[in-house]
């Protein structure tokens, strides 16, 4: 079979490549290749995405108005749960570093593989147990604790949580893989030349997302696991009945919880980098002040645990330098911003779809970090918390930055993933709908929590009315604009354009030195790397023009075809071992 | 330490086919490269290690400062003579596992070996201390969590203290994971140790024996945090 098969692909006229080398589901399911992992978590985190997604149109359809209902008080809370703890544990947290960081990382810095691809294959089936103990966890009871589950209650819920916590301990060991591996990945396998300061910003995004994940994994993987001996053997840390101590579980859960968010956004910060300045055709504005905030944000965001507990009884001296730590966060994020603006600045800014969600996420993680800055006022946070105004500010970070990159991410990498390219119209469209739905729904949420509507609740008073089913609407033009996107996505994969090697004319390794479709080892010859990630500015050495800035891409516009690609990087010298 | 030295390059393996030796992986540009991140994952996966122990250490401190005095009564009832001899028994098996990297760096394959064994032999000792240990408390009704009931002569005075049960839970906890973490690095150094038999090992390659070795000195270091807190504090 399997020699047949090999054959098969040396008479045919197509190059080797990743996808059509090594084809049956035994060799997917048993690869260490990191382009292949990616994608089997790719598969599975649309599906985590999409069953996430529907639990949350059911909430909004629940609370669409007052006297609207499709299902009960209970399901209401099982049903927020479950869409907190699968969107939270199982979606973001893996999802750009094992989806796009296993794909594109060893192609940016010019290695063949991640460092550990066997543990890189590990780490998919971890995140698979993990995936069976929730649908477990599902069957075997009620689970509404909240993706947080707060103590005493949780640890007098049934053995639904048990199965939970129990998910959430073996997937954060997922999560740990990941990290170690592309720490190690990213110092020790980088291609010659490919110095500090000429990694692509996603690459310095990924490693501040690894020192998180490998930092603050295990701190949760334990609260779990003291949280299930409290429920087998009732151990007295965490539950007041047995004289422990509710507020220790929150410092522990939050411990990991604040850094998770970091872990959430420090990826998409990197994937920002990348579409800005691609689609600006423009040296990043900064490189180092971004590359260094990254690194910054990830350990500050291990100090600002804290101000979750402001109404919880911790001492006022606590809550004030937890605030005040919390403001700093706001100056790496601000530079950030602004060396992303700055770049845009007299680029010829090529409004493709990966740049429309890029644009998008300037606007959408703005308004959640402005926000984010007001809960950390201790004053102001006693009125808004657990409202709806926190709600809001978490889905405008975690969705409208987060998720928002995450699309742009795929969009703009579609292309060397697949082969194909996608339809750049519907592809706009639906990056238009995305973006009008999602400010219709959080927004009007922003407001709703500002006049007192509290988070969690089944039920509500009239005059929250209106905006609720303003909120409702918003959510089903925000699913409409991700139900067009899976469709086109699917569509391409069969029917879309092949796409050349590198249709954005983008400078990183993975679209100069890479085939359309990669090879299975990646490059044909080891790239040596002469110059910086992006740039753009030195027309001659990178495009081989004449200088006189024609081929920079200035006023391309939307004529794909006027861009000239930037040369591919020279091959390494040859590691001669016997020499 | 010895172990700092990296294995020999490709240099001296001329007799094999592509000059690659057999151990190198694919993705892999020379021993030293795979050698090095090896050794650096796992020095991240030990860091996870201690952060995975330090939220119980966490608890432990708070539960302590704020119950001196029934953490004082818990702890004089656990038994430093055992606890001192595990300790030395487990310091004693960080010296062997660290000779048997120094044996198998001069190619001693059989030294090697023995060094491997007399550490599985002392983690096994270990245990079995523990295990009593276990048993004394068991017997006298002290358990972890709901089922704590203490019985007998030098105990019962414990049922009347608040927050004995947690410095015994935490105590069951901590030394339990721990616990877990021996057995682990046994099955680990049994493996080493058959694989160094079977001559795996050499001193141009032997990084799964310097690996296996740091975690050891791991659940060493653990140990050696452990025993002060809960038995001499």
């Amino acid at each position: 079979m399997e020699a047949a098969a090999h054959a098969a692909s040396q008479t045919d006229a197509e190059p080797r490549t990743y996808l059509n080398h090594e084809t049956s589901l035994w060799e997917w399911l048993t690869t260490k290749d990191h382009k292949k992992i990616g994608i089997m978590y790719l598969i599975s985190l649309a599906v985590v995405f999409l069953v996430a997604g529907l639990l949350a149109m059911a909430v909004r359809l629940e609370l669409m108005s007052p006297d609207f209902s499709i299902m009960s008080a209970s399901q209401y809370n099982q049903t927020f749960t479950m869409h907190g703890i699968m969107m939270v544990f199982l979606f973001i947290v893996p999802s750009i570093p094992a989806i796009l960081g296993n794909f594109v990382l060893p192609l940016q810095i010019g290695a063949k593989d991640v460092a550990f691809p066997r543990l890189n294959l590990a780490s998919w089936y971890v995140y698979m147990a993990g995936g069976v103990l929730t649908v477990t966890a599902l069957l075997v009871g009620e689970l509404s604790t909240g993706w947080t589950f707060y103590t005493p209650y949780s640890s007098q819920q049934g053995t639904a949580v048990i199965f939970m916590t129990g998910a959430i301990f073996v997937s954060g060991f997922a999560s740990i893989f990941t990290g170690l591996n592309f720490i190690v990945t990213i110092h020790k396998m980088r291609a010659p030349g490919m110095t500090w300061n000429r990694l692509p910003l996603f690459v310095w995004g990924l490693y501040a997302t690894s020192i998180v994940q490998v930092l603050a994994t295990p701190v949760v993987g334990i609260t779990m696991l003291l949280l299930i001996l409290e429920q087998t053997l009732q151990i007295g840390i965490f539950d007041p009945a047995l004289g422990g101590d509710p507020i220790l579980f929150q410092h522990f859960f939050w411990f990991y919880s604040h850094p998770a968010v970091y872990i959430m956004i420090l990826p998409a910060f990197g994937i920002l980098s990348e579409l800005i300045a691609t689609f600006s055709r423009q040296r990043i504005f900064g490189y180092r002040a971004i590359a260094l905030s990254s690194v910054a944000i990830a350990m500050l965001g291990f100090l600002v645990w804290g101000h979750h507990m402001f109404v919880s009884g911790q001492s006022a001296i606590s809550s004030i330098v937890f605030s005040l730590i919390t403001y700093l966060i706001g100056i790496p994020s601000g530079i950030k911003i602004f060396n992303w603006i700055a770049t845009m600045y007299k680029g010829s800014v090529w409004l493709q779809t990966p740049m429309l969600y890029a644009l998008s996420f300037l606007f959408l993680f703005t308004i959640g970090g402005l926000t984010g800055i007001m809960v950390g006022v201790l004053g102001v946070d006693v009125h808004l918390h657990d409202t709806y105004f926190v709600v809001g500010h978490f889905h405008y970070v975690m969705m409208g930055g987060s998720v928002i990159a995450l699309l742009g991410g795929m969009h703009y990498w579609w292309p060397k993933i697949t082969g194909r390219m996608y339809n750049e119209t519907l592809g706009k469209i639906a990056a238009g709908l995305v973006f009008v739905g999602f400010n219709v729904t959080f927004f009007t949420q922003l407001v709703l929590g500002s006049q007192g509507m509290p988070r969690r609740y089944y039920e509500y008073v009239d005059r929250f009315a209106e905006l609720h089913m303003i909120s409702t609407i918003g959510s089903f033009i925000l699913a409409s604009g991700l139900f067009l996107v899976l469709g086109y996505a699917l569509h391409s994969l069969f029917y879309g354009k092949k796409a050349p090697q590198n249709p954005w004319a983008a400078a990183t390794l993975e679209w100069t030195n890479v085939a359309a479709i990669p090879d299975p080892h990646n490059f044909t010859s080891t790239p040596l790397v002469t110059r910086g990630p992006y740039d753009f500015h030195k027309a001659d050495e990178v495009f081989g023009g004449s200088g006189d800035g024609q081929a920079r891409g200035d006023g391309a516009g939307s004529d794909a075809s006027r861009l000239t690609p930037p040369e591919a990087a020279p091959s390494a010298p040859k590691e001669d071992a016997s020499a | 330490m010895s172990t700092e030295t990296a294995p020999a390059t490709t240099e001296s393996v001329e007799t094999e086919h592509d000059h690659h030796p057999s151990h190198l992986q694919h993705h892999f540009v020379s021993s030293e490269q795979q050698f090095d991140s090896a050794k650096l994952g796992m020095w991240l996966f030990l860091i996870t290690e201690i952060l995975l122990f330090s939220a119980l250490f966490v608890a432990y401190a708070v539960y302590r400062n704020w119950n001196p005095v029934a953490f004082a009564e818990a702890s004089s009832t656990l038994d430093w003579v055992l606890g001192s001899v595990n300790t030395i028994v487990l310091l004693t098996s960080s010296l062997t596992v660290a000779l048997s990297i120094h044996f198998i760096q001069k190619n001693d394959r059989k030294k090697t070996v023995i060094s491997l064994l007399a550490t599985l032999a002392l983690a096994g000792g270990f245990l079995v201390i523990k295990y009593f240990e276990y048993m004394a408390k068991f017997e006298h009704g002290i358990y972890p969590g709901e089922a704590f009931a203490p019985t007998g002569s030098g105990y019962e005075y414990l049922a009347a203290i608040p927050y004995v049960p947690q410095f015994f839970s935490i105590y069951f906890v901590m030394t339990g994971i721990h616990g877990v973490h021996v057995v682990i690095g046994m099955g680990l150094i049994s493996w080493m140790a058959w694989r160094a038999h079977r001559g795996d090992f050499s001193d141009e390659w032997y990084t799964p024996v310097e690996l296996t070795g740091l975690y050891w000195h791991i659940v060493d270091i653990i140990w050696i945090f452990l025993f002060p807190l809960l038995y001499l504090v």
